[in-house]
């Protein structure tokens, strides 16, 4: 029972980043009709401000201390970050400790004008465009800002820790009277990714721009017709995915030190939780992505491949996604949510 | 009159054209060997990862590589062609000749590396072709070199497999192997841990991790541990909570991380987030160890490797005259100390060289005939031998730890020990070796 409550929370954590990533595809695939195939790299991005934010709180005072000598045998040159020295060791050490919480603070500007940049710049001359088009312009994209970081980065995942507070674990099992510890900031990551969830239902639900859009998204040309500057808002949806995308990339930085090609990890499997959800919709997309990252975790325990690997079918772990995917779009070609019409002109 | 005709013209056009659009190593009948340099210079080809998951190494490899061809041709301060035990190299070149390199982007995927490997020897010449990082790599583009008739001179590689059973005549190997990391670790190990212990494997399911787990578990069972299960984890696995997870209730008290570079991290810091290393199991500490460390890859984990027990080929840190030396050359230049895959990769670029003047050509097979069995010093590994039967180096190997108090971004690693050779040393037809045979050296011709 302990080792498969850990792989229900495993799910739950993986289903977090799924369904996160999922729904900024589908409320730009909602909204604007564009597979973004950059999405992930703004996922990736995300987690880019965190690190950022990090070296920036690292830039250093050097002194030079002659009683140290460095690997060439010169005197040492001894760093102290200026936040340190501004603030003291105390409260200085205290800011740089709670970078990763703070990096939200960052991300949320940025990403949003990034994905404001990115859909004025480039995605809006592809809107009148074949699918195909749009995603070879996304996934060009997507390889060129990979690049980019990693020319500034480097390829090497660079750690980025969680705040001493939330390091080690906590014996959630012993809630239900079983042993099974889990990461406290994974607990964390849940729980940020269903305030986001929740909050982007609530936006679109409980605001006027939020109806706006809804309607846009059924009928695009009649809200125009209204009067309404509907290409603005979707504009606006587009920064507002890419701050999505954005912010669970910041928070997931302590879960795996963050590397340039983090953003393609997710992608693909993203765009499974999509089809599999169904086009367009956004509840499927956050129950896809919960269910394929529960089923995944399952898969890679060590009964289930046991089982799987006597039936002459090995690490199920790896193709389990793939498998569910192709029975759900046989039983339901749109996908467990999908709607008519989407994608089907 | 003339013999001229129009037809005969043609034929001739054919064939003259048809000679000099064929790669040079098909028509190496005509030389000696392949690629045999004829101007004042000899080309080197340096393949290594300059995108992928190993960039940051292959990075590293490469500021290495130009260091050496600097130094052969006489620039900078020689390096560790001062401290090295044969004095053929006078920085005058090799044979005379001007060393000139190209580069190739293996982006740590065989079929990538072949194919640069591939476009060095046929459209640049290139005499020599050395880098990888990945056994995978290094496996393919040395099949590839044997078949070519050039050298393959080994960067970082670690499987037995690479000296082992996918050896070739014309491919050596500097670096150490999963077999000398495990015989230096498991004493170190047992000492630390007592004898009294179970452990939980995580495998990267890939010719270096079943090669490297084979080698560990026999070692430390060797030592009196029980291996409680061994999980393979597919290459790209970024998140390996689901992994971690169920060491949890295995039993274990001890988690191999057998994983490298990306999967290293990321499988470190899941273990250390899941609160492994402090947990109590079986009524001792839960431990973590890493067969193989990088300190490129040691500081992406960060201070999560604190403590950890691994094993490495070389380290900046070390105090005799020809890592001294190295050290120097490379932090000068460039800034930073090197990491042990610019060592490797230094080394071979010299000892090739070396070879070339020692036997006086680069014929494939006289250098091949001046590096077997030969003996050195002064490269940073004490007294070393490339044995004849395997062209596997022996040396001795460092267990070291990640540093508990870092004094730089540098320093995460310190040598807890210097295990010397004969602890780590094995015969040509060890079991774990088994199942290749050396071949004959291919010079092309």
């Amino acid at each position: 029972m302990d080792a498969i409550l850990l792989q229900i929370l495993n799910g739950l954590d993986k289903g977090s980043a799924y369904a996160l990533i999922a729904l900024g595809l589908t409320l730009i695939f909602g909204t604007l009709g564009v597979v973004n195939f950059a999405h992930g790299a703004l996922f990736m991005l995300g987690a880019f401000c965190a690190v950022s934010l990090q070296k920036l709180m690292s830039v250093s005072k050097i002194t030079i201390d002659p009683s140290q000598l460095d690997f060439l045998g010169k005197p040492l040159k001894v760093k102290t970050p200026y936040v340190v020295e501004w603030f003291g060791p105390k409260f200085g050490n205290a800011i740089i400790d709670w970078n990763v919480p703070l990096a939200i603070i960052v991300a949320i500007p940025v990403m949003l004008l990034v994905g404001y940049v990115m859909e004025r710049g480039l995605i809006k001359h592809f809107y009148k465009r074949p699918h195909a088009d749009q995603i070879l312009v996304t996934f060009g994209l997507a390889i060129v800002i990979q690049e980019l970081v990693k020319a500034n980065f480097g390829a090497n995942p660079i750690p980025t820790p969680a705040p001493d507070q939330f390091v080690g674990s906590y014996n959630i099992g012993a809630l239900i009277g079983l042993d099974a510890s889990y990461p406290y900031w994974r607990l964390i990551y849940f729980a940020f990714s269903a305030i986001i969830i929740s909050s982007v239902f609530a936006f679109l639900r409980f605001t006027t721009f939020g109806m706006v859009v809804r309607a846009g998204m059924a009928d695009r040309e009649t809200v125009g017709l209204l009067g309404i500057n509907i290409d603005r808002r979707f504009t606006i949806m587009f920064g507002i995915a890419a701050a999505v995308a954005g912010l669970a990339g910041v928070m997931y930085t302590p879960i795996n030190s963050p590397n340039y090609h983090m953003g393609m990890d997710f992608l693909v499997l993203s765009f499974v939780v999509v089809v599999v959800g169904g086009m367009g919709s956004l509840p499927g997309a956050v129950l896809a992505g919960f269910l394929l990252g529960v089923l995944e975790s399952f898969a890679s325990m060590n009964e289930v491949k046991g089982f799987f690997e006597m039936l002459y079918l090995p690490s199920i772990d790896q193709i389990i996604i793939y498998l569910v995917a192709i029975i759900v779009l046989l039983t339901r070609p749109r996908g467990l949510m999908g709607k008519a019409g989407v994608m089907e002109e | 009159m003339s013999n001229f005709t129009r037809r005969g013209l043609i034929k001739t056009g054919a064939t003259v054209g048809a000679g000099l659009a064929m790669p040079t190593f098909i028509t190496s009948p005509l030389a000696a060997y392949t690629n045999a340099p004829t101007g004042g210079s000899v080309t080197l080809g340096f393949n290594v990862p300059q995108s992928g998951p190993y960039a940051d190494e292959g990075a590293d490899e490469l500021r290495a590589y130009k260091l050496a061809v600097e130094h052969l041709n006489g620039g900078g301060d020689g390096g560790m062609m001062n401290t090295f035990s044969s004095k053929s190299l006078t920085g005058n070149g090799i044979l005379g000749k001007k060393v000139e390199y190209v580069t190739g982007d293996t982006q740590t995927k065989s079929d990538a590396a072949r194919a640069s490997a591939k476009s060095m020897i046929e459209k640049d010449n290139a005499v020599m072709i050395t880098g990888g990082s990945s056994s995978g790599v290094a496996i393919a583009v040395q099949g590839l070199c044997q078949e070519a008739g050039v050298i393959f001179m080994a960067g970082l590689t670690h499987s037995n497999d690479t000296t082992g059973k996918d050896k070739k005549a014309n491919g050596f190997r500097h670096f150490f192997n999963g077999y000398m990391s495990a015989a230096a670790l498991a004493p170190v190990l047992e000492a630390r841990y007592g004898k009294d212990r179970n452990a939980y494997h995580l495998t990267a399911d890939y010719t270096w991790g079943w090669t490297q787990q084979e080698s560990i578990a026999a070692a430390t069972e060797a030592k009196g541990w029980n291996t409680v299960n061994n999980v393979l984890t597919p290459l790209a696995t970024t998140d390996f909570s689901s992994y971690v997870a169920p060491v949890l209730n295995s039993g274990a008290d001890i988690l191999v991380l057998n994983h490298y570079g990306g999967n290293m991290i990321n499988s470190l810091t899941s273990a250390v987030q899941f609160g492994l290393r402090d947990k109590i199991v079986n009524g001792k500490n839960f431990e973590i160890v890493v067969p193989l460390y990088s300190r490129l890859m040691a500081r992406g984990a960060g201070e999560n490797v604190k403590g950890i027990f691994g094993s490495t080929n070389w380290h900046w840190s070390l105090s005799d005259e020809g890592s001294k030396a190295f050290v120097k050359s490379f932090g000068t230049k460039y800034g930073f100390p090197p990491s042990q895959a610019a060592h490797t990769t230094y080394v071979q670029t010299l000892l090739y060289a070396d070879a070339c003047e020692r036997s006086g050509t680069f014929n494939p097979c006289g250098v091949s005939e001046a590096l077997e069995g030969f003996k050195f010093d002064g490269m940073g590994n004490g007294p070393t031998e490339y044995r004849a039967e395997d062209h596997q180096c022996f040396k001795d190997v460092l267990v070291v730890k990640g540093k508990e108090n870092p004094t730089s971004e540098f320093d995460v690693l310190e040598v807890v020990e210097i295990t010397p050779r004969a602890q780590v040393e094995y015969s040509a037809d060890h079991p774990m070796f088994a199942g290749g045979a050396l071949g004959k050296c291919n010079p092309g011709a």
